[in-house]
């Protein structure tokens, strides 16, 4: 199994790792059985995500596609993050093994899961908007 | 030139100097076939007589005893699967292992158990120790094999093989240990110890892949392995690989030299490397302290996931091995880990550490500061990590 060298950057120089204390939605994915927990922090602004922090613990790959995600949505409207799908995210890193794809997916759902809270606060449904966000296939 | 320290020689090791220089002129001008009647094919008989004599001595063993394979792996199949074919036309169709095994003995069963053949899979304590007791009440009257390890590959306890040994033997049942990792550490005569069959590995002692032994006690005649030529007795057909046999043969006179002296040495670096390692908060260790291989370090570092680790410690030039799910390519984290007890959550944060004597003190004091600043950076982006702090999650 081999990372790709934009794995290996996001691995070793993480982006926007951290919390956010006043964030406007948290969300967190996966749990500490299957070896991957992710947790996302974003701030908006006017429909648009002004700052996002995560944590996570996991492997290499959890930890690339969790930095990478916070990059692609960081200055993004709502509408852009919510479309943001694991696709994109292997994409963005040159790709991922085979074993590690389940990564992507959580990191997609760790954003889905900080806008739906998001949503929650700003006292409107967030399933219409979000969607059902699934349990990582792959764990369960 | 980067930094490196090796500290996975459970995984394998370098082929030392010793080791190769017996094995260059096999290549090259006493290349004989050891079945040629001619000169270049006495001499390679000679030298292949002699690495089976050198091996056999070694382990207390006589040459006719010493079967040549590909190394561990092929031992343990040909051991297991040779028995089962055996003994079952007797009748016997049961087989007894551990639950913490090498997959080449598991796999090997489990192939066994889809054609017919019972497996009894003996527990291990929480200290990786397995009990001769549950081993004597698992035999029945169809039992064919026993077959416990010597020495665990991730944890490195230390199995009580000759109270095992004697128990089948009692009941008249055949025993094989793989005994890959505990060759070199541990002093072995498998006559005085009671071991009907033992594997061994070359590229765990320096020599090269590709290359190990299964013992074979005089009397017990498996099915051959390989059909062919007369190499092996008949039970392994292929000409033999001699520069690789005359490299293993060398290897093993030299790890089984002064065993307690060397591993007298390690085991006090090793002490020191997991004396500082537990100075991290809430790291553990997996497997008994003592009964261990002395090069064996395994510990867990809750709420810092296994690769994570592995990719920062590779980052500061130190290599290592975790069982935890991410590098095991499946899911689950290893079944050693699990098999003491660990909770998933713990062992996904397991290291192993296995130094050897090439190590050197300045060594072990790198590998803990290193470790340490890994653990607490890992820790500190770890939302597992802050719910144990918040006491949220008891692991």
């Amino acid at each position: 199994m081999l990372y790709s060298e934009k794995v290996m950057d996001h691995f070793t120089n993480p982006r926007n790792v951290g919390e956010i204390e006043d964030a406007d939605g948290i969300g967190e994915v996966g749990n500490a059985k299957c070896g991957d927990i992710m947790k996302m922090y974003i701030k908006v602004n006017d429909g648009v995500i002004t700052d996002v922090k995560f944590k996570t613990f996991g492997c290499g790959a959890a930890v690339a596609t969790s930095s990478i995600a916070t990059e692609m949505i960081k200055g993004a409207t709502l509408d852009e993050a919510l479309k943001l799908t694991n696709k994109a995210v292997v994409e963005a890193l040159d790709g991922l093994p085979a074993v590690k794809l389940h990564c992507s997916v959580l990191a997609e759902q760790a954003i889905k899961s900080a806008l739906s809270d998001y949503y929650s606060r700003q006292g409107i449904d967030p399933l219409p908007i979000v969607g059902e966000i699934g349990e990582c296939e792959a764990c369960h | 030139m980067e930094r490196r320290i090796y500290a996975d020689n459970a995984a394998t090791t370098k082929v030392s100097q010793p080791v190769l220089d017996a094995m260059m002129p096999f290549f090259t001008e006493n290349f004989g076939n050891a079945s040629s009647i001619y000169t270049e094919g006495r001499n390679a008989r000679r030298a292949l007589d002699g690495a089976r004599e050198t091996i056999a001595k070694a382990l207390g063993a006589e040459a006719s005893e010493i079967y040549f394979t590909s190394g561990g792996s092929e031992a343990d199949n040909w051991a297991i699967r040779g028995t089962a074919e055996k003994l079952s036309a007797k009748g016997k169709k049961h087989i007894i292992t551990s639950v913490f095994e090498h997959h080449a003995v598991l796999h090997t069963c489990e192939y066994l158990e889809k054609n017919g053949f019972e497996v009894t899979y003996i527990p291990v304590d929480d200290k990786g120790l397995i009990n001769p007791d549950d081993v004597k009440n698992a035999i029945r009257e169809d039992t064919a094999l026993v077959t416990i390890m010597y020495a665990n590959n991730e944890i490195g306890t230390i199995q009580p093989i000759e109270e095992i040994a004697a128990i089948c033997h009692e009941k008249g049942v055949l025993f094989h240990t793989d005994a890959v990792q505990a060759v070199g550490n541990v002093e072995i005569d498998v006559k005085k110890q009671g071991i009907d069959m033992l594997s061994l590995s070359g590229h765990k002692i320096h020599a090269q892949k590709g290359i190990g032994i299964l013992y074979m006690k005089k009397g017990i005649s498996l099915p051959n392995l390989i059909h062919g030529g007369a190499q092996e007795r008949g039970k392994r057909a292929g000409t033999e690989n001699l520069p690789a046999i005359i490299g293993l043969a060398k290897a093993v006179e030299i790890a089984t030299e002064n065993i307690p002296e060397k591993a007298q040495k390690v085991t006090a670096m090793r002490n020191r490397l997991i004396d500082g390692l537990l100075e991290i908060p809430m790291a553990r260790l997996n497997g008994d302290r003592d009964k261990r291989l002395c090069g064996n370090c395994n510990v867990s570092i809750v709420g810092v996931e296994g690769e994570f680790l592995l990719l920062s410690l590779d980052a500061k030039g130190i290599s290592a091995s975790s069982g935890s799910a991410c590098t095991s390519g499946s899911l689950d984290p290893s079944h050693v880990l699990l098999s003491i007890g660990l909770k998933h959550e713990v062992a996904h944060g397991s290291l192993r550490l296995s130094i050897s004597e090439e190590t050197t003190d300045e060594e072990i004091d790198y590998i803990i500061s290193a470790v340490k600043e890994v653990a607490e950076r890992g820790r500190m982006m770890s939302p597992l990590w802050e719910r144990i702090v918040k006491g949220e999650e008891i692991l």
